[in-house]
């Protein structure tokens, strides 16, 4: 979807960061929220939806937050709690010894050049407090032992910064004890959730998973209608006339999708493209209109919304009696899948060790969780050969792939996806090394930022993935980036329009589509975007 | 929660304008608000056909259409859809129509 970014300064105006410290110390500098750089306040109704404490009307801007009146006692008995129940949490506000190897792998700090914006002085506004309340040195000696009062200001300061955090773990990566941010930014949330202090894009579409089984709010007649538009658009390009298994029970294989993918382009062409795929080999699959979620913004508000909504896709598997589990192109569910979900929800006993019907290869990765990525799925059909290729279809595309910060860093899932786009277009580019793999740059918009009023904070933070896009765009001609999510998929566009204007984004199985050669099709002419086949521009101009 | 004034009546919005009662749609609301939105004088029967259009998958599906259904649906190309309505298909007709604006990876 293209954006409007004009009420964004331009990308030199943006680049001017002043990297002067403030005159004051950290501590004494109030936050200020500027328009642009913050998301709106989550709506009263949707927290009521979701049974969640203090849902009012209120803007980061106002004076007065209408906070609980106990809410210091709210905030440090949340803390408290905490500390007990995750030993990791207790650890991570130890064990910092402010080395600052963190500080400038965030893509916000390197966009914004605000100070708090480096991880570890992100984490500090969290530990400061932690020092005073539950530290013997933070409560004798304050400031002098890093320690500070838990104030309104501290709370508004959460606010900000935890939600100018996409939770994206690069910055740990680089950190010598293993620190995850992230799970410092989520106690953050959880605690300001605590007091009903959440942003809109993440708690509507939580709610609307609720209601609705998807975070878009698509109830089940309009997913079938969309499936069903899909395949008559592959029918058109193709001739070939496709099911849309829904709710089939005794199906072997549940297959879900983030729901961006089935509503917005360009991840509508990712989503014919495993309709496709999957008609071609016949597979024995159903879509879930209950489980119609692959996504999980529980994974940005709190550790019991990640488990309330992971639960529904292992409800569906029982109910509808499937073998296993098939993910496709998502970005954090596949985090909440290798790092929460066998302790949340698990173990699946109920289900098999994924087995590809196709290949006989078995997932033994995926033994635990049931669940294969599309692209360990697909790069197996390919290693055994047993998808018709013709990669020339794609020879319009100059491609360069950007490793999703969850899938790449998350579960290590590195070399497949690249193994399937190599088979599918002969023109692929790495980005520098330091932005790709599991030191891959975000796309600044994930953990629920992806919002148009948090533009400004989004452009800065896509700023070093913009950048890399823009070096392969120069040297070598890169005119599409390729990513294996759907929240990549709607934010580096802008990303890409901004930093790297002319670089347009795909999901991976779109240019697998457009690759396949499918028994029984017509000659193609234009690959699923309607854009001409290479050497088709003229059939496509009469 | 903000406030607008179209033809005498007020109507709650959310921060980016966005209708919150839908129940208090009507075409004078869409008109009233087109100026909003820059686009100048009356609505024509094109922009009235995707508002319509817009307004009726809503009903039927309690969400707005995908907007690769609604260009094929209504036979309009994107572009069009931009000229008739500068912030797009998804901020401005369905502003106009009265919708509020889906959230998640989109």
């Amino acid at each position: 979807m293209s954006e409007d970014l004009s009420n964004v300064p331009k990308p030199d105006e943006l680049m001017r960061i002043d990297h002067k410290p403030p005159r004051k110390g950290w501590m004494d500098v109030p936050v200020d929220f500027k328009p642009g750089t913050y998301s709106y306040t989550a709506k009263a109704k949707n927290l009521k939806i979701l049974g969640m404490p203090n849902p009012r009307e209120w803007s980061p801007t106002d004076e007065d937050w209408k906070l609980p009146e106990n809410w210091e006692e709210i905030v440090r008995e949340g803390f408290k709690d905490r500390l007990d129940k995750y030993r990791s949490f207790q650890l991570f506000m130890d064990i910092c010894v402010r080395c600052g190897a963190c500080a400038d792998k965030c893509h916000f700090f390197i966009g914004s050049g605000d100070p708090k914006n480096m991880p570890v002085l992100r984490a500090e506004l969290m530990r400061s407090v932690y020092r005073k309340e539950f530290t013997t040195s933070g409560k004798i000696f304050g400031k002098l032992a890093g320690a500070r009062e838990l104030t309104v200001d501290v709370i508004k300061e959460w606010f900000y910064y935890f939600y100018q955090c996409t939770e994206c773990r690069r910055c740990s990566v680089f950190c010598p004890y293993g620190i995850d941010t992230a799970e410092i930014t989520m106690m953050g949330r959880e605690l300001l959730h605590l007091l009903g202090c959440g942003i809109n894009w993440a708690m509507e579409p939580v709610a609307n998973c609720f209601r609705t089984g998807n975070h878009l709010g698509i109830q089940p007649h309009g997913f079938k209608d969309t499936l069903e538009f899909f395949a008559d658009d592959i029918e058109d390009l193709t001739g070939i006339k496709i099911n849309v298994p829904l709710n089939k029970k005794g199906a072997e294989i549940l297959f879900v999708v983030p729901s961006g993918d089935y509503f917005g382009d360009p991840g509508t062409y990712t989503c014919m493209g495993y309709m496709m795929l999957f008609h071609e080999l016949g597979l024995n699959y159903t879509w879930s209109t209950y489980a119609s979620e692959g996504g999980n913004f529980g994974l940005f508000t709190s550790h019991e919304m990640i488990k309330r909504l992971n639960a529904k896709i292992y409800a569906e598997a029982k109910r509808l009696g499937v073998k296993w589990i098939l993910g496709g192109e998502c970005g954090h569910m596949w985090r909440v899948m290798h790092q929460y979900m066998d302790t949340m929800n698990g173990p699946a006993d109920f289900l098999e060790v994924p087995t590809s019907p196709i290949t006989g290869t078995r997932f033994e990765n995926a033994k635990s969780t049931k669940m294969v990525h599309i692209t360990e799925f697909t790069s197996d059909l390919m290693k055994h050969n047993k998808l018709r290729l013709d990669p020339g279809r794609n020879d319009n595309l100059i491609v360069t792939y950007h490793d999703s910060c969850n899938p790449a860093r998350a579960m290590g899932l590195i070399e497949e996806p690249r193994y399937v786009i190599r088979n599918v277009c002969n023109h692929f580019h790495e980005m520098p090394e330091n932005t790709i793999k599991e030191q891959t740059f975000c796309c600044g918009g994930g953990a629920g930022l992806g919002n148009d009023e948090n533009m400004e904070m989004r452009l800065r933070g896509g700023f070093p993935r913009g950048n890399a896009v823009r070096y392969v765009q120069e040297k070598y001609g890169v005119n599409r980036l390729a990513c294996v999510c759907a929240i990549d998929r709607a934010t580096l566009v802008p990303v890409c329009d901004y930093w790297a204007p002319g670089v347009a984004v795909t999901g991976v199985h779109e240019m697998v589509a457009n690759a396949l050669l499918m028994k029984g099709e017509k000659e193609r002419t234009t690959n699923l975007r309607g854009e001409p086949l290479p050497g088709k521009e003229e059939v496509e101009d009469e | 929660m903000p406030q607008i004034e179209i033809g005498g009546k007020t109507y709650e919005v959310d921060e980016d304008g966005f209708l919150q009662e839908l129940d208090k749609w009507s075409k004078e609301f869409a008109q009233g608000y087109a100026a909003v939105e820059g686009i100048e004088g009356e609505l024509t029967e094109d922009h009235w056909k995707l508002i319509n259009y817009i307004r009726d998958y809503y009903t039927q599906y309690g969400i707005a259409p995908m907007i690769r259904k609604l260009c094929k649906d209504c036979d309009f190309k994107l572009k069009y859809i931009y000229e008739m309505f500068p912030s797009g298909p998804a901020k401005g007709a369905c502003k106009l129509a009265g919708l509020s604006k889906p959230t998640g990876c989109v």
